[in-house]
């Protein structure tokens, strides 16, 4: 049985112009100790996956299929269960930093308030506890430096207070939202390489949001590439990387202009990322995809198994997707 | 002069009056060193690609090269005429002939004008004599060439993608006929398949107009790819330059060997079979930089000279120099 398990998740979200379908039956699991990367551009659904399947979705959207954690379904538990299980299994890290503190406190009553509050701990063990946690994201001088505000800290820094906060539960699932997308690329490498070595230290899964297919290389076992709301393509890093099977992924992979490779002019997807308001009643890739049919437009494509690891939603067969 | 490069920069110095916080209002301002002793020559139909991360004063360079922030010491000559000493005539052709691409295409349109209006403002500004119809014919002449509909001539910016705003930025950076476009990060804010068309669009206009480009980013493989030549900042000064594919094949200063190696590779192989040295540390203070090479604090090779002076510019290949004398030997060698 896999530790998290997501079967045939969709969101909905009601607004002023009409129902918008963010996720379409979208299903994966993670194991004890697994890294899964869910890739995709803006609009593809990836965060509100992530979102629905800890009871974080804004006011006006709601979920339907399944979540089970651990055996249990999860789905639109009431909050106070809900609360229970984000609290001591599984942790988030924020694009931001910035503003998933609290710029009105200081470093040590945020994060001693999550093992008051969670753990029962008193004051003074809590307080010895974020200490520890602030050392092991090497944060220089911690013991003086926990009683500093957030804005005193730089993007890199505050970005390590929030792994260190997420960690202080010792959850066995860390969910990272574009953990890097706002720091420099040295920051970033460091920020990387850290969550690298508290995975081992502390055996924990994660699953990384992102949209920078650089960072799921060097980081992840696997992944799921999102678009529109649908899985396109799933499998192991290497597999998906190294031979690609979906049109979609294949052009995002040839998008990317890379250090080690000199083109002169960047293969490109036409068009743009969709348009969530818009319904779309075949494969919702269907309007850039160079390899589209009458088939595309009309019928969505299932996702099928194909080999071991591997699955994808594409009516065209795995050889004909070539460069 | 018709034989001076088309924008030479010596010694740029760009300093900004700093109050800090709760200061007597007698107190004298800090000093903020936003841009030390920038040096560098752009000839036509050239890309100069600068790289740096935030806080290294690569859009204060932009700014400065358009003049809206005042240079407070060295020179920058447009065409071999001191733009600090330019009459009011020059200076209105200076305007015309440098043009700006921005960050967040959206933010950069106003919302209340229609994308026609957009695009045909500086033309209007600059030449009020044009005839409608010709500035109305224009207008879709430049829309139909950076990628849109000419008949989306009367749409709100609201109404396009952050793609399509971003060409409409650009037919706005192009009405004038310009010869130096400065793009301050034009591609950072867009999607993956975006970027790659914006970045196509912006190297294939640039060679069929002929015009230069200063092309400002983060992303290091981006700059590479529409590069002919790399300026690395760091701090607000210059640690090394060199050709584009000399730069990310023989880096020489220990910091763009950090910023190459951090730079993550899409490739499973490529990427786990990588040792990567991670720079230690965060970017310091520019109220207060490190005396001697403002990157010795982070350096991993850092020897106790490196606090006395400013490091110079060493050559270590033809047209590479970087700033640094510990690697500079090591450096010739491996470039010869």
């Amino acid at each position: 049985m896999a530790l998290f398990e997501i079967n045939d998740l969709s969101v909905q979200f009601d607004t002023n112009d009409g129902t918008v379908s963010a996720v379409n039956g979208v299903s994966f699991d993670v194991n004890e100790g697994d890294t899964l990367a869910i890739v995709g551009e803006s609009g593809s659904g990836k965060s509100q996956t992530a979102f629905a399947t800890i009871g974080l979705l804004a006011r006006n959207g709601h979920s339907t299929g399944s979540v089970k954690w651990d055996g249990k379904e999860i789905l639109n538990l009431p909050e106070g269960q809900l609360n229970k299980i984000r609290s001591s299994e599984i942790a988030m890290i924020f694009q931001d930093p910035m503003t998933s503190l609290n710029p009105y406190l200081k470093v040590s009553a945020q994060m001693e308030e999550v093992l008051t509050l969670h753990r029962g701990m008193s004051r003074r063990e809590a307080r010895a506890e974020c200490v520890r946690m602030l050392d092991a994201v090497r944060i220089p001088d911690a013991a003086a430096r926990i009683t500093m505000y957030p804005h005193e800290f730089s993007g890199g820094m505050r970005q390590r207070i929030m792994i260190a906060m997420s960690l202080l539960c010792r959850p066995r699932l860390i969910i990272a939202d574009e953990p890097t997308t706002a720091l420099d690329v040295t920051v970033q490498a460091q920020i990387m390489d850290l969550l690298r070595d508290i995975r081992y230290e502390f055996n924990t899964a994660m699953i990384l949001i992102t949209h920078d297919l650089g960072i799921v290389a060097g980081s992840c076992e696997r992944t799921m590439v999102m678009y529109g709301g649908r899985i396109m393509e799933r499998g192991t890093t290497a597999e998906i990387f190294a031979a690609p099977t979906h049109p979609y992924t294949l052009g995002l992979l040839d998008a990317v202009p890379r250090l080690d490779r000199r083109e002169d002019v960047l293969p490109t997807i036409p068009g743009e990322p969709p348009d969530m308001l818009r319904a779309v009643t075949g494969c919702p890739f269907e309007p850039r995809c160079p390899l589209a049919f009458e088939r595309c437009i009309s019928v969505v494509p299932p996702l099928e198994r194909l080999g071991e690891t591997r699955v994808r939603a594409c009516h065209r067969n795995p050889e004909e997707v070539v460069r | 002069m018709t034989d001076a490069p088309l924008l030479q920069v010596e010694d740029l110095q760009v300093t900004f009056d700093v109050r800090p916080r709760g200061a007597w209002p007698w107190t004298p301002s800090l000093k903020l060193h936003a841009v030390g002793g920038v040096s560098f020559t752009l000839e036509k139909g050239e890309t100069l690609g600068i790289v740096g991360e935030s806080g290294s004063g690569k859009s204060t360079v932009a700014r400065a090269i358009v003049n809206t922030i005042p240079a407070s010491g060295g020179r920058i000559l447009w065409k071999g005429q001191e733009l600090l000493k330019m009459g009011t005539s020059e200076r209105r052709r200076h305007r015309q002939a440098v043009q700006m691409v921005f960050q967040d295409p959206l933010a950069a349109l106003n919302p209340r004008m229609k994308v026609g209006e957009i695009i045909a403002e500086p033309l209007i500004t600059h030449h009020p004599e044009t005839p409608k119809a010709e500035v109305k014919a224009r207008v879709g002449e430049l829309m139909e060439r950076v990628g849109l509909l000419a008949n989306q001539i009367n749409r709100y910016p609201h109404e396009f993608s952050g793609g399509q705003c971003q060409r409409i930025g650009i037919a706005r950076a192009l009405i004038l006929n310009p010869e130096l476009v400065i793009c301050d990060e034009p591609v950072s804010a867009l999607d993956v398949s975006v970027q790659a068309q914006v970045i196509n669009l912006l190297s294939e206009l640039q060679r069929d107009l002929g015009i230069s480009l200063v092309f400002i980013a983060h992303d290091l493989s981006v700059v590479k790819h529409i590069s002919d030549r790399i300026l690395v900042m760091y701090l607000g000064r210059v640690m090394e330059t060199a050709g584009a594919d000399e730069l990310i094949d023989h880096p020489v200063h220990p910091y763009t060997r950090s910023l190459v190696s951090a730079v993550p590779i899409p490739d499973p192989v490529v990427e786990l079979a990588r040792v990567r040295p991670v720079l230690e540390g965060d970017l310091p203070s520019p109220l207060n930089p490190p005396s001697g090479c403002v990157f010795r604090t982070r350096c991993p090779l850092a020897q106790p000279s490196c606090a006395e002076g400013l490091p110079p510019m060493l050559q270590v290949g033809p047209g590479h120099a970087s700033a640094c004398p510990i690697t500079a030997e090591e450096g010739v060698a491996a470039t010869a």
